[in-house]
């Protein structure tokens, strides 16, 4: 399977501060790719970098074969590339169905049927009967499904996912992890996410890359990363050893 | 034109720039530290210009002596306008607090005319029209007393926020509110010393400028802007660049004057503002934000 | 077209709606001379508010410097019609170009360097007092003396010229705030319209989406001072003096923003209902102090200044809003079946 997202030698340096330092990785057509490690690792870094935030210091960034690293995050997003927000930032003021519509508008120009298509993917994610609501009523598990509906609604062929799961009871967390398996199986979407949470990564996570003071210390099948013994220390500490 | 005349036009513009500094400091507390978009400035410092005309006239007070108790009737504006008007929204989006001072300049400028109608009103001094000779160079004795009060004044309000135990706290609130708060600080009551002591500025400057400039009240919306104008070019936060650009605006301004019409010279201020806006937003002495 | 735009309006807002224009039009025949300047007024600004709503309700840019464009479209055509005897709707054209230029050169060196928020509203007040100090040196226009149309025979109506009784004038104005109001409503709930709220309400998450944020802002700017530029067309012609001082002054702009924050920004009826209230009671106020002999110049504007207070402190989204909420008229733009 080709690979949808090529991330080479790629460094980000904050006034003096190495937020990514050479990190490389690849995550195949249709995979579910997560990156994990310690707070200040340089994961939301990364992202940003991904979906144009930032351009890198060094290295390059290709997605579908093109380099994608100089452009603006709205070009970013128009070649396919969604993504949510650490913390998230749907449109406070606007219903829950305008701010999927907004997205959903980027393809599809007609207000109307940019507002079906959202009426839709609301669906899909268990949001349909709160359509009408303003988005600042609503509680911090909807919010984020609602960041994600309005993130699918730009007909993504990845996704990234920033700590989607941040926040949220082991229930809520469960149904999360199911819109993400059926978003990847159901609509062969690529999921990129950075994540905390453990058991959903390894629930999910095809394969996961580490990342520590800004280096990849580790890339690999979920169950090997975790036990793998530098990755160990970076969260523990060496006693753990 | 003989150089002299190029020399007397920049110290005076000098002179006046330094009292532009004193109103552009205040701004610059205001702004910098409350965050407050002071949109009535410019009205506050007429407020004190109208207080030195009306105690010259009936009492024959040199506004130079009366700057202190201006001053003060000023801070005590300032204060009670952040405690009782600010303060309660400060949670509240930019553009509404923006708003509520545009509000309160509508309402000092439209109630001074009321109060002492449309025909500018000045102060004349004694000394109104004695100049100083130093050397080929012939300074107003006014533009001189005033540019000296406004480094005095100045000089007073860096130590006291260099050195009095308040004047950290100040500071240490427009750092980090949080930390202030978790510190222990009552923020809100520094808020509204602080606004008082922007006011206290405009108010020391206006008393000063009343020697210089004839007061109206729709000059009250003009040096508000040349206060922003001001503070923009010097940059944002930074005290002496207040001063620098308050003595920049005076400069180019009189320059101007000289070279071109003189009811043109505000033309070269907006002209400043926008370069430094599209090519240097911190300003002159600015720190850049992030 | 027509379907289109009617699509999801409720009944009774498309009902009360009619209602009021068919009073609106209506009203010459009831209303005196005086009452009909009044409502002059009140359109006037009603319109002008819409304008400027687009870009600060729609795309949250604060102008606060909306006078330039009024100001260019009022001595653009005044002086195409004294200099060269040309119509003031074959000039408009031209006003709207300049003013359109104007617009698009300062969104566009703002856009460009990220000047924004309050810097933003810093450099349109800037823009506007370089035209005001400007248009005081143009000596084409006469410059600080005022430049003065000829007023000619007040019997005939002549909407060619714009020359005649104030009926023809509430006409015409009346006729550009429906078609303002039309527009706004088009604009609002259309794919542009839907990109300038995701702009106003976060432009960082809007670029997330796709959007190309510097087009739309420019979009706005466009539209908004595009759209002013008739008001001041109407202004030269129903006053018949320009003085750039007057016209350019900051003042101006702030009596264009006021309707439409008192009444409600980003609302498709926020500056219709604020210019009413606004231009309604200050008139009132007038009259009163006038019948008891109180000359106060400035008291108009002094009145201003507490309702604004009083709106942005009690009231910060306006008084449309909880209005809307009585009058069950603020799901208006609901393009889904319930």
């Amino acid at each position: 399977m080709a690979d949808l997202l090529q991330v080479t030698n790629v460094s980000k340096n904050f006034s003096g501060l190495r937020a990514v330092a050479d990190v490389s990785f690849s995550v195949p057509e249709g995979a579910i790719f997560a990156v994990i490690g310690p707070n200040g690792a340089g994961k939301t870094t990364l992202f940003n970098l991904i979906a144009g935030v930032f351009a890198p210091n060094s290295g390059g960034i290709q997605f579908r074969g093109d380099r994608i690293d100089r452009l603006a995050p709205d070009e970013v997003c128009r070649r396919g590339i969604g993504r949510t927000f650490q913390l998230v930032r749907p449109f406070l003021g606007l219903t829950v169905e305008d701010n999927v519509t907004i997205g959903a508008l980027l393809h599809e120009p007609n207000p109307n049927a940019a507002m079906q298509r959202a009426h839709e993917i609301l669906s899909q994610l268990g949001l349909f009967a709160k359509r009408r609501h303003l988005a600042a009523t609503l509680t911090l598990p909807d919010r984020k499904r609602l960041e994600v509906a309005r993130a699918l609604a730009t007909g993504p062929k990845l996704l990234l996912l920033d700590e989607v799961m941040a926040g949220l009871r082991p229930t809520e967390i469960d149904r999360i992890v199911e819109v993400v398996r059926k978003l990847n199986s159901d609509r062969g979407i690529t999921v990129l996410l950075i994540e905390h949470v453990m058991r959903a990564v390894m629930s999910i996570a095809s394969r996961v890359l580490v990342l520590h003071h800004g280096a990849a210390i580790a890339e690999g099948a979920p169950e090997t990363v975790v036990r793998d013994p530098a990755v160990v220390r970076s969260y523990l500490g060496e006693e753990a050893l | 034109m003989p150089a002299e005349i190029y020399l007397n036009v920049a110290v005076s513009g000098l002179l006046t720039g330094l009292v532009y500094g004193l109103m552009a400091l205040g701004l610059s507390v205001i702004f910098g530290i409350v965050r407050v978009v002071n949109f009535a400035h410019g009205e506050m410092m007429t407020i004190a210009m109208y207080i030195a005309v009306v105690l010259f006239a009936s009492m024959h007070l040199d506004p130079l002596l009366m700057m202190l108790p201006i001053a003060a009737v000023l801070f005590g504006f300032g204060y009670l306008l952040q405690m009782t008007l600010i303060n309660p929204f400060i949670a509240r989006p930019e553009h509404s607090q923006f708003m509520l001072m545009v509000a309160v300049a509508l309402i000092i400028v439209n109630g001074l005319l009321l109060i002492f109608g449309p025909d500018a009103k000045s102060v004349q001094t004694s000394y109104a029209f004695d100049s100083f000779a130093i050397g080929s160079l012939i300074v107003d004795a006014t533009k001189l007393y005033a540019g000296l009060a406004a480094i005095l004044v100045a000089a007073a309000l860096f130590a006291f926020f260099r050195f009095a135990p308040l004047g950290k706290a100040i500071r240490a609130c427009a750092d980090n509110y949080t930390g202030a708060l978790v510190v222990g600080l009552d923020v809100k009551r520094l808020y509204a010393l602080s606004f008082g002591i922007g006011a206290a500025c405009v108010g020391a400057a206006g008393a000063i400028i009343v020697l210089i400039i004839d007061v109206t009240p729709p000059l009250g919306p003009t040096y508000t802007l040349l206060a922003f104008v001001i503070v923009i070019v010097g940059g944002l936060g930074s005290m002496p660049g207040a001063l620098l650009g308050g003595v920049l605006i005076g400069l180019t301004e009189a320059l101007a004057g000289l070279f071109f019409t003189p009811s043109a010279k505000s033309m070269f201020a907006f002209g400043i503002l926008v370069l430094v806006l599209l090519f240097r937003p911190e300003g002159i002495m600015g720190r850049r934000l992030a | 077209m027509i379907a289109r735009l009617l699509h999801g309006v409720p009944r009774h807002a498309l009902l009360l709606l009619v209602l009021m224009l068919a009073v609106l039009i209506a009203a010459p025949l009831f209303a005196g001379d005086y009452l009909l300047t009044v409502l002059i007024l009140i359109l006037y600004f009603a319109y002008t508010g819409q304008a400027w709503n687009i870009l600060m309700g729609f795309a949250g840019q604060l102008s606060l410097g909306h006078a330039l464009y009024v100001g260019l479209g009022a001595y653009v055509t005044a002086a195409l019609y004294v200099h060269f005897g040309i119509g003031p709707w074959v000039g408009m054209p031209a006003a709207i170009a300049i003013s359109v230029a104007c617009g698009a050169s300062i969104g566009f060196l703002a856009f460009r360097f990220g000047v924004a928020g309050v810097y933003f509203s810093i450099l349109t007040i800037a823009f506007a007092e370089f035209a005001r100090i400007g248009f005081d040196h143009f000596a084409w226009v006469q410059g600080s003396s005022g430049l003065f149309l000829p007023v000619a025979n007040y019997k005939a109506n002549d909407i060619v010229n714009l020359r005649g009784q104030p009926v023809m004038f509430y006409y015409v104005i009346l006729a550009m705030t429906v078609v303002a109001f039309v527009i706004c409503h088009g604009l609002l709930r259309s794919r542009v319209g839907y990109f300038w709220q995701a702009i106003r309400e976060d432009e960082f998450a809007a670029r997330s989406l796709g959007i190309a944020t510097f087009r739309y802002k420019m979009y706005a700017i466009i539209i908004s001072s595009g759209m002013t530029a008739p008001a001041g067309v109407f202004y030269a012609f129903y006053y018949n003096n320009l003085f750039p001082e007057q016209t350019f002054f900051i003042v101006r702009s702030i009596e264009i923003i006021l309707g439409p924050v008192i009444g409600g920004v980003g609302t498709l009826f926020g500056p219709v209902i604020g210019a009413f209230l606004l231009t309604g009671l200050s008139e009132g106020l007038q009259n009163l102090l006038t019948a008891y002999g109180v000359d106060a110049p400035g008291v108009t504007r002094l009145f201003y200044g507490f309702c604004l207070l009083l709106v942005v402190a009690i009231l910060p989204n306006g008084i449309w809003p909880p209005f809307a909420k009585v009058l069950r008229l603020d799901r208006l733009h609901d393009k889904s079946e319930t």
